[in-house]
């Protein structure tokens, strides 16, 4: 069994590649788990066709406390036969997320979720903000992480910070991160810029996802694009990015770089200006004048 | 006969103390330990009211610890909520002896135990609505509880709860004061600060809110007196044989009312100012209330103290005061005739918490005992600027003491009387040194005021003059290097 996890900037499409991959491959006959790792419940939500209804942390706070649930209580069945879970978590504002997350990962465990299983993957929330959320890649869960970016600056800023993340577990925990995928926002020399990053990071861009409305399409539907339009192009792309993954030898231990380094790789693109000190801090009122 | 060692030969003794330890960790813990100059200054200052040393089991509490077990839980009339799981207010159950008149359960809680018993769902989705729930219970339960205190555990601050939210709308939707305190146990580095939590609470929420009808000129509020054992009754019972009249007991045996409506009062009187000096200060500025500190520890400090404060006050207070000052001396010389021959000349070291190390000195010199090492727990800068001129140069002062310092100083310097708490009691016993728990007085007290003294001096006695202690060594084996002196003369038939 191989338990792999997706992280990246809030907003980048994390999910929406996430379950599209994992259809792929449970498509080509994997037997699949889905933890999804978000008070917001939604990442399995294109492979149940719905929200799911039912979390682990709803329902322990219901019942009392998880020692009470029963995994099939939470376990939920999707397309290709996937097997969905939440983990839940509070509404926005109120109590602890991060140990949301510990508490249901440590229930599937010790219920025994992980049995019979070819893929576990998790789908964890934006940043890393604490240690609930990195609860995924500490000893003993995710083997790999895949983290999804764009050629927009902030994406790459995160994609660095997840790295290290990754790092500070590496020796311990044995985790390695698979590689970076490209989900495009259609920016500047994209491609380039991400197999570079992934270069400098001791990691690969395994693959560079096109950006196609199909997408959005399917989702409107709460479909994977796998399911919606088989035979899309789209649809191929996550196929192709599944097999990659399937066919992945490259597992490193990553190399974070500086703030200044990142922003030295958007110089060397062509991205941000070189010397550029005399525009910083000033509005644009101000730099016409 | 010198009973204390120069500062000289106590200089000595810390440094070679601190001989055993990594360099880094002698030079930080050299400020704390210090010999003392009765005259004070800067050769003397000790370093206070920082962090502990890693890895050492230090003998401090929490903020936590400072508000509900110092400053709140003994308001009798009100709930105190232990806010958060369900450990920190089981261990610190009863803890401190605060003794109160009334019926518990009904108008008084004292002795009880509440907890909102957080479970790992409360800490995920939050335990607002927990909070809230609970207190409407409580109402419920018990209506005649004049008040609810929420207490914060740890959890509370981790995992920002709105408890201020929570205390506002159940206090009007019960009619009764709820009272946030923000004492979680992580804040500070010792329960110092949580006595200054619970001051600025009560502040907040509580003064001035009440009214004080009859007012008199002799008005007075007893402060910093937490009635362990007893004592804030026999403290009172002195300021009312100097013709005062006591508006509130902060907080021993003390209520809600008294708290709200003691800005009504014309002298604040505060016995341990280092958990209620900050109130004091308050009532000051917003209310120009002066305040004075006392001792009601032993004869000398307890004549001392009643002439200061009648001092405030006019010819009434002040021939009453000397009235009852002629009366207690009978007492006080029964005590001391029976009690010095047995305790003269005991060397004594104490670890206490913020008051008593220096508090206690002039009790143990009415019996003719010596102070030889005194320390803190979490004492500031203002308790050792109070301590140096109570004690004899080259008495060793200790600042938030270790194990091994505390230890190798009671090895070296074998007083005969050990004073602290009860996480050191049995160490000490089997160095086979007598002690006594300074902190909960042994489950003896009261130890303040006239029928304190004699308490206070009877216990000494039964722990010093023990003769347990003489049968220490076991018969096969060379009596032991203490040097155990003639036993004590038989008690006088009095």
């Amino acid at each position: 069994m191989r338990q792999i996890a997706f992280y990246g900037k809030g907003g980048i499409g994390k999910s929406t590649t996430q379950q599209n991959t994992m259809a792929a491959l449970a498509a080509r006959g994997n037997r699949v788990m889905i933890v999804g790792c978000d008070p917001k419940a939604d990442s399995t939500r294109l492979i149940l066709h719905a929200k799911a209804q039912t979390s682990v942390l709803s329902l322990a706070a219901e019942v009392g406390s998880v020692e009470d649930l029963e995994l099939e209580d939470v376990l939920l069945q999707g397309q290709w036969g996937i097997q969905c879970v939440e983990s839940g978590g509070p509404e926005p504002g109120v109590g602890c997320a991060g140990r949301g997350v510990i508490t249901a990962i440590q229930f599937l465990e010790e219920a025994g979720a992980y049995e019979d299983l070819d893929y576990v993957c998790y789908d964890v929330l934006g940043d890393v903000v604490c240690g609930g959320f990195a609860m995924p890649i500490r000893q003993g869960k995710a083997q790999e992480i895949y983290i999804v970016t764009s050629g927009e600056m902030m994406a790459m800023y995160a994609a660095n910070n997840i790295s290290r993340g990754i790092l500070k577990y590496a020796h311990s925990g044995g985790v390695r991160l698979g590689g970076l995928i490209c989900n495009s926002r259609k920016t500047d020399r994209e491609a380039e810029l991400i197999e570079e990053l992934a270069r400098r990071l001791n990691t690969q861009m395994i693959h560079f996802v096109p950006r196609d409305n199909i997408v959005q399409h399917a989702e409107l539907r709460r479909m994977t694009v796998l399911e919606y339009d088989p035979a899309s192009t789209q649809a191929k792309e996550y196929q192709e990015l599944a097999e990659k993954i399937e066919q992945n030898d490259k597992k490193t231990i990553p190399t974070p770089i500086t703030m200044d380094e990142l922003e030295e790789l958007l110089i060397d693109f062509g991205i941000m200006d070189k010397d550029d000190e005399t525009i910083i801090g000033k509005a644009k009122a101000a730099s016409v004048a | 006969m010198t009973l204390v060692p120069s500062r000289e030969e106590t200089a000595a003794m810390i440094a070679d103390v601190l001989a055993a330890y990594p360099a880094k960790t002698a030079k930080f813990r050299a400020k704390h330990l210090v010999a003392n100059a009765s005259e004070g200054g800067k050769e003397c200052e000790v370093k206070s009211n920082i962090k502990s040393r890693p890895g050492v089991m230090t003998i401090r509490g929490c903020a936590y610890a400072g508000s509900k077990g110092v400053v709140w839980g003994p308001i009798k009339d009100m709930v105190h909520i232990s806010h958060g799981p369900v450990g920190c207010g089981q261990y610190s159950w009863g803890t401190r002896r605060n003794y109160f008149h009334g019926l518990l359960g009904i108008d008084s809680f004292v002795a009880m135990q509440f907890t909102t018993d957080f479970a790992e769902r409360d800490i995920v989705f939050g335990g607002d609505k927990k909070l809230a729930a609970v207190l409407q219970e409580l109402k419920e339960l018990f209506p005649l509880a004049q008040g609810v205190s929420v207490q914060s555990e740890c959890p509370i601050g981790l995992i920002g709860d709105d408890i201020d939210a929570v205390a506002r709308a159940s206090s009007h939707e019960l009619g009764v004061p709820v009272v946030p305190v923000r004492c979680e146990g992580f804040r500070g580095v010792s329960q110092s600060l949580g006595h200054h939590i619970a001051n600025d609470a009560i502040r907040d929420w509580v003064m001035g809110t009440g009214d004080l009808a009859d007012r008199t000129p002799y008005d007075v509020a007893l402060i910093g007196d937490y009635n362990i054992g007893g004592d804030a009754w026999a403290s009172r019972r002195i300021l009312e044989d100097m013709g005062l009249r006591v508006v509130a007991q902060w907080s021993g045996d003390g209520t809600l009312n008294e708290l709200s409506s003691s800005h009504h009062a014309k002298l604040n009187l505060i016995h341990c100012y280092r958990s209620m000096n900050y109130i004091c200060t308050t009532m000051q500025e917003r209310y120009g209330i002066p305040w004075l500190e006392y001792n009601f520890f032993g004869p000398t400090k307890i004549i001392e103290s009643m002439r200061a404060i009648a001092a405030q006050f006019d010819d009434v207070i002040q021939v009453k005061t000397e009235e009852a000052i002629a009366r207690y001396e009978k007492s006080f010389e029964a005590t001391r005739t029976r009690y010095r021959p047995r305790l003269a000349g005991k060397r004594v070291m104490l670890l206490v918490g913020g008051l008593r190390p220096r508090h206690t000195v002039g009790a143990y010199e009415d019996l003719d005992m010596e102070i030889i090492g005194t320390g803190y727990e979490f004492a500031h800068r203002d308790d050792y600027e109070r301590t140096h001129a109570k004690l004899k140069d080259g008495v060793v002062l200790y600042d938030d003491p270790t194990a091994w310092e505390l230890e190798e100083f009671a090895r070296r310097l074998r007083p005969d009387l050990m004073g602290a708490g009860v996480k050191e009691k049995y160490v000490f016993h089997k160095m086979g040194l007598p002690f006594r728990q300074m902190h909960s007085w042994d489950y003896s007290g009261p130890y303040h005021g006239v029928e304190g003294f004699a308490v206070f001096a009877r216990d000494m006695d039964i722990a010093v003059n023990n003769p347990t202690w003489d049968l220490f060594a076991a018969p096969w084996e060379s009596p032991m290097t203490s040097p155990r002196q003639a036993p004590a003369p038989p008690v006088s038939a009095s």
